[in-house]
Order: structure tokens, then C-alpha cells, then sequence
């Protein structure tokens, strides 16, 4: 599949009709979901019949891109009811057999003993700017505790150095794919401009 | 939710040390045709909790042909990988709920997606 034809399916995905301002919900883009899964897949080959998870998974756009390209299984984790309603229409729309959604708070999945069940993680976390400063390093922990090879995420550029001694702490080794400019529109009533642009690092991390 | 989703899954009340594997009592069970990849499935097989696996599958009906135990070279038997397929990826349970061994405290399943949030006082 080429990366257009993927970005254009992924143009299909509902999303978030309010957004919830506690839980960060903004969308991760069709083009920025397609870029980064067409990476994983092509570059690292981590999706194709691999046991895959999505952290967050929202309304679902990079699981239903990973179940696309063909994931053995890919296992989306949510915490808000409305997000996996959304969810679940986009997977009865897509007609995907090979995708699954558990409602959880993920920052609860490390006590469930999911260790190194999954081959890859995959998730756009939410970025701690808010009220729930951390958070993304949660996010982060849970998936490598989870993932055998390769866990996938974005994570702000300006956290970058802190996330590097963390993956050095954890022994995994981080590698920066690609420097992406997040467009986040202006989803909430505070932001006052239209959208705002924030430099996000694409990393992989591969456990050793 | 499909029965490998299951059988990753556990009950994390506060309290509980064995919150597995959880018992579903399920009311509504549907097969959903999944393209077979043998490869995957080979994978899966030593991860598996195998008897919460056989205990699943034969609670809802579905055991198919499955042995107690797994069968020894399964890597090269076309049969076997695709009975496991069959059961641990194509059969759904739609609605019920999930029961947790020790607590007894049960987490629904609605549309296919088990809800496994516990309120304040169960964390």
C-alpha cells in the first residue's frame, strides 16, 4: 500500500466530536498517523502480523491504520467511554476482523500484567502539558513494560533530553525518526489563535 | 473481544493476588471470519496461558478439536494452527461480562469491548 492510499483511508476515521480537555484529546492527524505507520512498517517492519498495541487509541486512527497494514492483532487501550464508542463505529465501518478494544485507564495497565505480551506498542500519548503533568511518561513506562521489540511514540521535542535519560535508566535505546510539526488546532475554547504548531519527535524505542 | 485479547487480560481489584483468568459468562457470541497467517499464530501458541485458553474456548462453546495440552511440533500442523486460529481469533464474545476468580466482581463486555475500569475504592 502506498502512503497516500493509506493517509486517504485514514481520512475516513471519525473523530472526537468534543473533546475532552482533561484527557488531551486531540486527534493525531490522518497524515501524521500515515507517516508514522508507514515508517513502522515499512522501515522496521513491526506491524505485519505482529501483536500490536495502541495506548490512548482515541477514536482509533493508528490502530485502524496498524490493522490495515495487516497486524496479526492489534489491541487498542481507552479509557473514555465516548472515545471507544467512536472507536468501535470506525472498526464496524472499516469491516477490520482484526482489531480489539479494551476500555482501561492505561496508566492502570502495568499492574495487569501485560508484560512483553505485546511484539509492538504504538501510541500518540497525550503530551502532560495540562492538568496531568507526567503523564506522558506513564503512557511511555506502561509500553515498554509491554512491548517485546519496538514501542512507537510522540512526545515533544522540548522534553526530548528528559526522555533520553529515561530510556537510558530503562535500558532501552531510543532513536529520533523524524522532527514533525504538530498541528494542533484550536480544539479548545482557550486556545485563542486558529491553530497552534508544536515541534514533536517521532522516536522509536527498541528493547534490548 | 476475542480470546487472545482474554486470555492477556486480568482482575486488579485492590486485594485481589490472582486475578486470573477471568471467567466470562457471556450472552452473545459471534465467529468473525479472520484471514489465517499461520506465522502469527505459531508465535502466539508458547505465549498463551493455554489452559485459560482451553478453559475459555470450551465455556463458550467453541472448543473445536483443541487439546488439553499443546500438541508437540505445531509449527508444521496445518490442522491444529488452524483450529487455534479459529478459536483464539475468529470467535467474539459480543456482550456479557468478565468475572474475576478471587473478588467475583465482574466487568462488563458491551459491543464487544470489556470495560475493565474500577472505581475509586477498588484501585
Amino acid at each position: 500500500m502506498k502512503l497516500k492510499e493509506l493517509e486517504s483511508c485514514l481520512q475516513q476515521v471519525d473523530v472526537f466530536e468534543e473533546p475532552k480537555l482533561l484527557l488531551e484529546q486531540y486527534p493525531t492527524s490522518p497524515h501524521i498517523a500515515g507517516c508514522m505507520l508507514y515508517t513502522i512498517h515499512n522501515t522496521f517492519d513491526d506491524i505485519k502480523g505482529k501483536l500490536v498495541a495502541d495506548l490512548g487509541c482515541g477514536c482509533g486512527v493508528l490502530s485502524i491504520g496498524a490493522a490495515v497494514l495487516d497486524a496479526g492483532l492489534c489491541v487498542g487501550f481507552e479509557v473514555d467511554e465516548d472515545a471507544v464508542d467512536i472507536f468501535k463505529g470506525n472498526v464496524e465501518e472499516f469491516e477490520l476482523p482484526n482489531i480489539d478494544v479494551v476500555q482501561c485507564d492505561v496508566c492502570c495497565l502495568e499492574t495487569m500484567s501485560f508484560a512483553k505480551k505485546f511484539d509492538t506498542v504504538i501510541m500518540n500519548p497525550p503530551f502532560g502539558t495540562k492538568h496531568n503533568q507526567g503523564i506522558d511518561m506513564t503512557f511511555l513506562k506502561t509500553a515498554i513494560s509491554m512491548a517485546k521489540t519496538a514501542v512507537y511514540s510522540l512526545h515533544k521535542t522540548s522534553t526530548r533530553e528528559h526522555i533520553q535519560k529515561k530510556a537510558d535508566d530503562w535500558n532501552v535505546k531510543m532513536e529520533v525518526i523524524a522532527e514533525l510539526r504538530y498541528d494542533l488546532p484550536a480544539t479548545y475554547k482557550f486556545h485563542k489563535k486558529k491553530s497552534v504548531d508544536i515541534q514533536v519527535d517521532f522516536i522509536r524505542f527498541s528493547l534490548k | 473481544m476475542k480470546l487472545l485479547t482474554h486470555n492477556m487480560l486480568t482482575s486488579h481489584v485492590k486485594g485481589v493476588t490472582k486475578g486470573y483468568p477471568l471467567l466470562i459468562k457471556a450472552t452473545e457470541v459471534k465467529v468473525n471470519e479472520v484471514e489465517f497467517n499461520p506465522q502469527f499464530i505459531s508465535r502466539m501458541i508458547p505465549k498463551l496461558e493455554w489452559s485459560a485458553f482451553i478453559q475459555a474456548a470450551e465455556g463458550l462453546g467453541h472448543l473445536q478439536n483443541l487439546p488439553s495440552t499443546v500438541v508437540p511440533e505445531f509449527e508444521n500442523n496445518e490442522d491444529f494452527l488452524r483450529d487455534v486460529h479459529k478459536v483464539l481469533l475468529e470467535v467474539e464474545v459480543i456482550e456479557g461480562c468478565l468475572q474475576c476468580p478471587e473478588s467475583g466482581r465482574e466487568f462488563p463486555i458491551s459491543r464487544g469491548v470489556p470495560n475493565m475500569l474500577l472505581n475509586e475504592d477498588e484501585a
